[in-house]
């Protein structure tokens, strides 16, 4: 079938999804309780304003119509206002999603830096002392929220050794460099300011680690099993008798197939980092859309809980094509297997 | 001839080979270690209000001079704000997590394996697409997203935190019992029981089902454990039960304010979770060791 | 002691076992085997009798439960067991190489095949060469395997290939690097019947091209019949009987070399052969003399309770029953 097909299906499954997710939360929206035209213009507006307002948002339109309006409104740039900041929904993700997009990336990059040796080592020195250390602290990883994570780092490295900063994304004395992707640590490192860039990222570090703990745990366990299992096929034992040095069959021939399992987890883990951001956002005060939402979601904000719902959607959707993308890199035999499975 | 088969349904019942399940179980230390730390908690959580040595803590109470107070031989686990004893509202607290964990996994596997496996037995029927296709819609939202947004949009309350997570979880089994069933159904048995014309409901729950049986348990205790977590991350926001109701997620939460000086409002809870979490996991893992069959 | 200079290789009384839960499978017990420069002999028994074990022993590739009770295996005078990972490994690289059973499973399945003949080269070869040398050679090589359009086969994957295609990629990959002794395990067991023959044919144009020595191991009798000089008999974990080709497959003195060419089914109508009653022996508690001992139709009460050795009953014709003493 190919690689090319492959991905076109899964991007395609993953629109539809998104057109699910989109109906799906609509629908809960006006489900809800009160007058969104009310809630916008407060309780002392007069009811004919109210009237008027609910004619222009198409409230009093069957629920399809209301859709319509809705998703094409999605698409030209309306996006609701905010009963927040009383501002197009959009303005507003723009302005606070490169924080969090920066604090996803952190976690995802920390989570494989920690994931692969760690699996590694474990699953090549089966049953050794170095084995069931790393054992229990996947065991133990998998097992805390992100948020006692947090909590902890905190608590220890952060209040107790001083080592980290506790909140935001920059020391208070430092100015952010200008605004060209949004991402701080990227502008700070194409604009040169390597302090400034410095800075971010020692403010980037506690709260990505918090957040790509669980996850890396859970993929050094699977690496581990992944490296165990391969290194007793029949391949790994031609590649010694042929006369391949270890180090070469350790970090080349033994990790590229073990990889594979646990990538396919790597998309998954990647949504978990998402949907946690949100309360790893708010404990370290961190300037997100997670942040945003989580407010939005507590003011009932309906117009900004879906726009948030939305682009995690969206940025699930392309973590999950990147993951795909790089599975079917790592397993040739994926475009063939998957092609039969869709037919 | 009634009367025999009957006799012969329970011969087969009594004679089966419990003893090696439970042999394959407890090999790995681990797994009785998981058992043992659930265990004690459920009955914990069950005999909470003979157990908790301050049980009108995890009400509505208050003992403000009784703040605050450290842990000490008198309150195990210290005073919170409020002055209620932090060990009775902790044990309590229990009762919210199992009961969640109750509910929606009762309500999300049964439904879900029914379908997965209609899904996977009758594969390319219009409600076999139509099926995957909505499991397909659930799966492309993480699962915590999806629970926080429902949550959001409702009350928040308990009821509600539970529904939100339901809705959130009920796909994962479909998806996983409909990958196994559709495997399993070209095998050679199933063919042979459909060529002896049993009805694709026998074929479906007494052929196909049995042989997922330990995947299927495997998920059931590690999704607990999941179940908890996101139940305390939906308190920890404030969308799960609300004040005075004891839950372990909101305590956190309401503690964190007071550290990192009187930080036993806060960990306690937290070490909570994390062992029963662990818990969980130790299980499954050793459910998952009592179904699989290979030679280590 | 004497160091036969024409001994290439000599497993000399190798005794090795697998550590499991319950004890110790007592797998290889006293196998003596000797490989002269430019010979080939067979190794044949049934599935399970310990044949890939021996080989594995030889190449050092054994698990990491196994452990060697005992014995020596000296290759060109020198105990394999005893030396050095780093000495192995250049022996590996130079002088001995191994194909396996299977060669679906012997290839790393996400790898291209030209990674892997690369490295392969590159890491067997004492110089630095540039890639083109190493492409260039990795060409030889697999031309040297009767391979066709060895450049579409370096870009494909393992998959992609068919599985004689498969076998002679690995004969290919061995050929770098054995230049003094070849073992193959099984080479057709998991191939068509007329591929296999190929693959045979194949392997015996290389060896007397090139004058390397080969331990063929199979259970495929009318293929060694062929192909080898000598031939080594094993059951259980024990060389029954040996000698030249030809004296084995006429005149079987050992009663299970004889039952086993018995039982292999004959075109002309005859009735099917009985089989060998009873089953192979439980490692983890070997009968304590003769391991034939339960299944033999003429054994002895000595059978029972002492192993018997190697008496001459030819030339150069060795069988280990004590009906031959």
């Amino acid at each position: 079938m190919g690689l090319k097909k492959f991905v076109a299906m899964r991007l395609l499954y993953g629109i539809i999804g998104l057109i699910g997710l989109s109906i799906l939360v609509f629908i809960l929206a006006r489900v809800l309780p009160g007058d969104p035209a009310r809630m916008a213009l407060g309780p002392n507006a007069s009811q004919a304003a109210v009237n008027a307002l609910r004619a222009q948002l198409h409230l009093n339109d069957p629920l399809p119509i209301q859709y319509w309006y809705w998703i094409s409104g999605i698409f030209t740039g309306n996006w609701g206002l905010s009963l927040y900041t009383h501002r197009n929904v959009l303005i507003d993700v723009e302005q606070f999603f490169p924080a969090t997009l920066e604090l996803i990336i952190g976690a995802a990059i920390i989570d494989l830096i920690f994931a692969i040796p760690l699996g590694l080592a474990a699953g090549k020195m089966e049953n050794t002392w170095v084995d069931n250390i790393i054992r229990i602290i996947t065991y133990i990883g998998i097992a805390i929220p992100s948020f006692v994570v947090a909590i902890i780092l905190q608590l220890t490295l952060g209040y107790g050794l001083h080592l980290f900063p506790i909140i935001g994304m920059l020391s208070p004395n430092i100015s952010p460099p200008p605004h060209i992707t949004g991402v701080v640590v990227i502008d700070a490192l194409i604009t040169g300011e390597f302090n400034v860039a410095a800075d971010a990222i020692w403010h980037l570090i506690l709260p990505s680690f918090s957040l790509a703990l669980g996850p890396l745990a859970q993929e050094a366990r699977l690496l581990r099993s992944g490296v165990v299992e391969n290194k007793n096929k029949d391949f790994t034992l031609n590649e010694i008798a042929q006369g391949f040095p270890e180090r070469l069959i350790t970090f080349k021939y033994l990790l590229k197939p073990s990889l594979i399992s646990m990538i396919s987890i790597y998309a998954l883990d990647i949504s978990s980092i998402i949907a946690n951001a949100f309360l790893i956002e708010l404990i370290f005060n961190w300037p997100g859309l997670s942040r945003y939402g989580l407010t939005a979601m507590l003011s009932k904000d309906l117009n900004a809980i879906i726009a948030v719902i939305l682009i995690a959607g969206i940025l699930f959707v392309i973590a999950n094509l990147i993951v795909d993308l790089i599975v079917g890199y790592l397993d040739p035999r994926i475009g063939e297997r998957q092609g039969e499975e869709n037919e | 001839m009634n009367e025999k088969l009957k006799n012969l349904r329970i011969l087969k019942w009594l004679s089966f080979n419990y003893g090696i399940y439970w042999y394959r179980f407890r090999k790995n230390k681990l797994s009785i270690i998981g058992l043992s730390i659930i265990i004690t908690f459920v009955l914990m959580a069950v005999f909470a209000p003979w157990i908790a040595p301050y049980p009108s803590s995890a009400g509505l109470y208050t003992n403000f001079a009784q703040a605050l107070q450290p842990p000490s031989s008198i309150h195990l686990f210290g005073t919170d704000e409020m002055g209620r004893d932090v060990l009775s509202r902790v044990i309590f607290g229990l009762r919210y997590s199992f009961s969640l964990v109750g509910v929606v996994l009762s309500i999300t596997v049964l439904p879900g394996v029914v379908l997965g496996l209609i899904a996977g037995y009758y594969l390319n029927r219009w409600f076999s697409v139509l099926i995957m296709r909505l499991t397909d819609i659930f799966v492309a939202i993480p699962p915590l997203l999806l629970a926080l947004s429902v949550a959001s949009l409702l009350k928040p309350s308990e009821i509600n935190a539970m529904m939100a997570v339901t809705v959130a979880w009920w796909p994962w089994y479909t998806r996983l019992v409909y990958s196994n069933t559709s495997s399993l159904r070209n095998e050679d048995y199933v063919k042979a029981a459909e060529l002896l014309g049993a009805s694709p409901f026998k074929i479906m729950f007494s052929e196909i089902l049995p042989n997922q049986i330990g995947s299927i348990l495997t998920k059931v205790s590690l999704d607990a454990g999941w179940v908890i977590l996101i139940g305390a991350s939906l308190s920890y926001v404030g969308l799960g039960a609300q004040a005075p109701t004891p839950d372990l997620g909101t305590m956190i939460s309401e503690g964190s304010i007071y550290l990192p000086g009187v930080w036993w409002i806060s960990i306690f809870p937290a070490i909570i979770i994390v062992l029963i979490i662990l818990g969980f996991n130790l299980l499954g893992d050793g459910i998952k060791d009592m179904f699989s069959t290979s030679i280590r | 002691m004497t160091n036969n200079v024409n001994k290439l290789l000599e497993v000399k009384n190798l005794t090795l076992g697998y550590k499991v839960y319950e004890g110790y499978l007592k797998v290889i017990n006293n196998v003596s085997l000797d490989l002269y420069y430019g010979e080939k002999i067979g190794l044949i028994g049934e599935s399970g009798c310990g044949k890939t074990t021996t080989m594995k022993a030889i190449m050092g590739i054994l698990p990491s439960n196994a452990v060697i009770q005992g014995g020596e295996i000296l290759y060109k005078g020198v105990d394999l067991l005893k030396i050095s990972k780093k000495e192995m490994d250049k022996i590996r690289k130079k002088n001995i190489s191994m194909i396996f059973q299977d060669p679906a499973l012997a290839l790393n399945p996400v790898f291209k095949i030209r990674e892997q003949f690369y490295d392969k080269i590159k890491y067997c070869s004492e110089n630095k060469l540039t890639r083109t040398e190493v492409h260039n050679l990795s060409i030889k090589f697999l031309k040297d395997a009767a391979l066709p359009e060895p450049d579409r086969i370096l870009d494909s994957y393992p998959f992609q290939l068919s599985g004689g295609m498969k076998q002679r990629v690995i004969i290919g990959m061995s050929l770098v690097s054995a230049n003094e002794l070849l073992i193959a395990d099984e080479p057709g067991t998991s191939l068509d019947v007329t591929i296999e023959d190929q693959i045979m044919r194949l392997l015996k144009s290389i060896v007397d091209q090139k004058g390397i020595s080969i331990i063929l191991i199979s259970h495929a009798l009318g293929t060694v019949r062929k192909f080898v000089d000598r031939v080594y008999v094993m059951y259980a974990g024990t060389i029954v009987e040996f000698g030249p080709t030809q004296e084995i497959f006429s005149n079987p003195k050992h009663p299970y070399t004889a039952l086993l060419l018995s039982s292999v089914p004959r075109l002309g109508g005859k009735e099917v052969s009985k089989g060998i009653p009873g089953v192979v022996p439980n490692y983890l508690n070997p009968p304590k003399g003769c391991r034939f001992v339960t299944r033999c139709p003429y054994k002895m009460d000595i059978c029972e309770y002492e192993t018997p050795k190697m008496y001459e009953v030819g030339k150069d014709h060795y069988a280990a029953c004590f009906h031959y003493k």
